[in-house]
């Protein structure tokens, strides 16, 4: 059942992708024309350049923050505290990423919650309606992005900083050390297998992203939030170019792995 | 261990305000979900007289009872036969280490970097050809192979970490691989399967993609697939649509709330294993 709806699969989009055709009429063979079409038609690379954008906000930083506010737990709420903390900021990961994209969808819209807040601390000039414009809609859906994973990050990283030894933290406290003298010299060494583990999950997530991206603006305005997700789906279903949109799916498979790589051979050299 | 008065309140400030933007879109669209159906609100802000028909009025919108039907069948049809797989896969590739273990364990950790709209389109293609599109079948079947990378992966974690004393034990007492399976080693993965359970359970209520392009008809997909239908035919009447959204969430809220340490840690140690 893994073959026939899986691996199967993966071997027929590689082979679609060498065709031009329509899904239902002939298929005529076309090389590797429709990997040049991707290269050459601006709108269809644009999504790539789109998800790695998408890398940084669905995975650098709330990889980073996530560690930052770990190290913050461990040090200023050990107790109660810090585990309704980490309850409540992973609560976003459970959700469906749809009701998270209405959710924000409707938060980031004119007379949204956000363009509320703007207003109220004296910002009323910049407000806007977030996802319709051209240069904030890609680092809205970002935003959405960091609520998603900011949770499952800071729990991932916060529980593996509960097991590293704390006589190392009271002995660099002994010396007077300050908090960024401890994150920098013991927690992130320390916890570079995690930090790996955590990147690799949400690099995933940001260059496959496809539910937050089609609730919220649907690849809009113009082409400026569409990922390979989307258009693959757009390419296929509604405009029928099976072939153009699985030498994209291609792509985006190779993309993955091309990443993901060298964040596990990293990780693989730390555990040895 | 001691921290200073000022690092103390910095550091919980940061922490609440975190908490303050992970909880506020909640409250916000909560707050919209009782406003007058078909007006404009603001973002924030008490409705003067809420409308609490408004989850009645969603409820019947989004043929709610044809939803919850259709999706609490697609979990009972989806998770108890991966449970059944992958806790045999698991066991064969993890414990008794059967020839080509290796291979199989390869292919299952690469498909789990397989985004799933790289494989949509086959999917697609061939469920058409044997009629299976627009059945809900159409959904239990890929789902049940996809979640197989890590279901698969994360069984064999825990049977690779069972001590191989009791096997060997086991064995010694004469216990057929078979007796081995079922009364020795899934008494003892009750844990790792019920929070493997619960996670798959999450993840198909939630599943938009597969939905979305196999099931033509709305009330026929997954909870998450049937919300995108909603949205289409409601965007335009925010406060419903918020009270729709609601609907749907809650449940998997109540069930993370309930099973909060065994989801976090099953995600958790899915994702390090992994």
């Amino acid at each position: 059942m893994y073959a026939v709806f899986v691996l199967v699969p993966i071997l027929l989009t590689i082979l679609y992708s060498f065709y031009h055709w329509n899904g239902v009429g002939p298929m005529t063979w076309v090389g590797l024309k429709n990997y040049v079409s991707v290269f050459q038609n601006p709108n269809l690379i644009e999504t790539v350049f789109n998800a790695f954008w998408l890398v940084v906000w669905f995975s650098f930083i709330p990889v980073g923050l996530g560690l930052v506010v770990a190290s913050v737990m461990h040090r200023v709420a050990t107790g109660r505290f810090g585990a309704i903390a980490r309850t409540v900021l992973f609560l976003p990961q459970v959700i469906a990423l749809v009701a998270a994209g209405i959710i924000w969808g409707w938060l980031l819209a004119l007379p949204g919650l956000i363009n509320q807040i703007l207003e109220a601390i004296g910002l009323g000039a910049i407000t806007r309606a977030w996802l319709g414009d051209f240069d904030w809609a890609l680092p809205s859906v970002g935003v959405i992005g960091i609520w998603i994973l900011l949770g499952f990050c800071t729990v991932l990283l916060s529980t593996a900083m509960a097991k590293i030894d704390p006589a190392l933290y009271e002995s660099a406290r002994l010396d007077g050390s300050s908090w960024l003298q401890e994150f920098l010299a013991i927690t992130v060494p320390l916890l570079r297998y995690e930090i790996g583990v955590c990147l690799t999950v949400t690099v995933i997530n940001a260059i496959a992203a496809f539910d937050i991206v089609y609730v919220t603006t649907a690849g809009g305005p113009g082409n400026s939030t569409a990922v390979p997700g989307l258009q693959i789906y757009i390419l296929a279903f509604t405009q029928r170019a099976v072939g153009l949109a699985s030498a994209l799916a291609v792509m985006l498979m190779a993309l993955v792995i091309v990443i993901i790589l060298p964040i596990q051979r990293l990780n693989r050299e730390v555990s040895l | 261990m001691k921290v200073g008065r000022f690092e103390l309140f910095a550091g919980r400030t940061l922490l609440l305000a975190l908490m303050a933007f992970t909880i506020l879109p909640f409250s916000s669209i909560f707050l919209t979900a009782l406003a007058p159906s078909n007006t404009l609100p603001r973002g924030f802000e008490w409705p003067a007289e809420p409308q609490w028909g408004n989850f009645v009025l969603a409820f019947k919108q989004a043929h709610m009872p044809a939803l919850l039907v259709s999706s609490t069948f697609l979990v009972l049809a989806i998770v108890p036969v991966s449970l059944v797989i992958s806790t045999m896969a698991g066991f064969a590739i993890g414990l008794l280490r059967i020839p080509g273990a290796n291979v199989l364990l390869f292919l299952f950790v690469f498909g789990l970097t397989i985004p799933f709209s790289g494989i949509v389109i086959p999917i697609y293609i061939l469920e058409r050809a044997v009629h299976l599109y627009n059945t809900r079948l159409a959904l239990v079947l890929p789902l049940i192979a996809l979640y197989m990378p890590f279901a698969v992966f994360w069984m064999r974690a825990h049977f690779v970490n069972m001590p191989a004393e009791i096997t060997d034990a086991a064995r010694v007492d004469g216990a057929t691989t078979w007796d081995l399976f079922w009364r020795i080693h899934i008494p003892l993965a009750r844990a790792p399967v019920s929070s493997l359970g619960i996670l798959m359970s999450i993840w198909t209520w939630n599943h938009l993609l597969l939905a979305l392009v196999l099931v033509e008809d709305p009330t026929m997909r997954t909870m998450a697939g049937a919300l995108g239908a909603f949205q289409g035919h409601y965007a335009t009447d925010i406060p419903l649509l918020c009270a729709g959204t609601i609907l749907i969430l809650v449940p998997t809220l109540v069930v993370f709330v309930l099973f909060q340490r065994q989801i976090i840690l099953a995600l958790l140690q899915g994702a390090v294993k992994g």
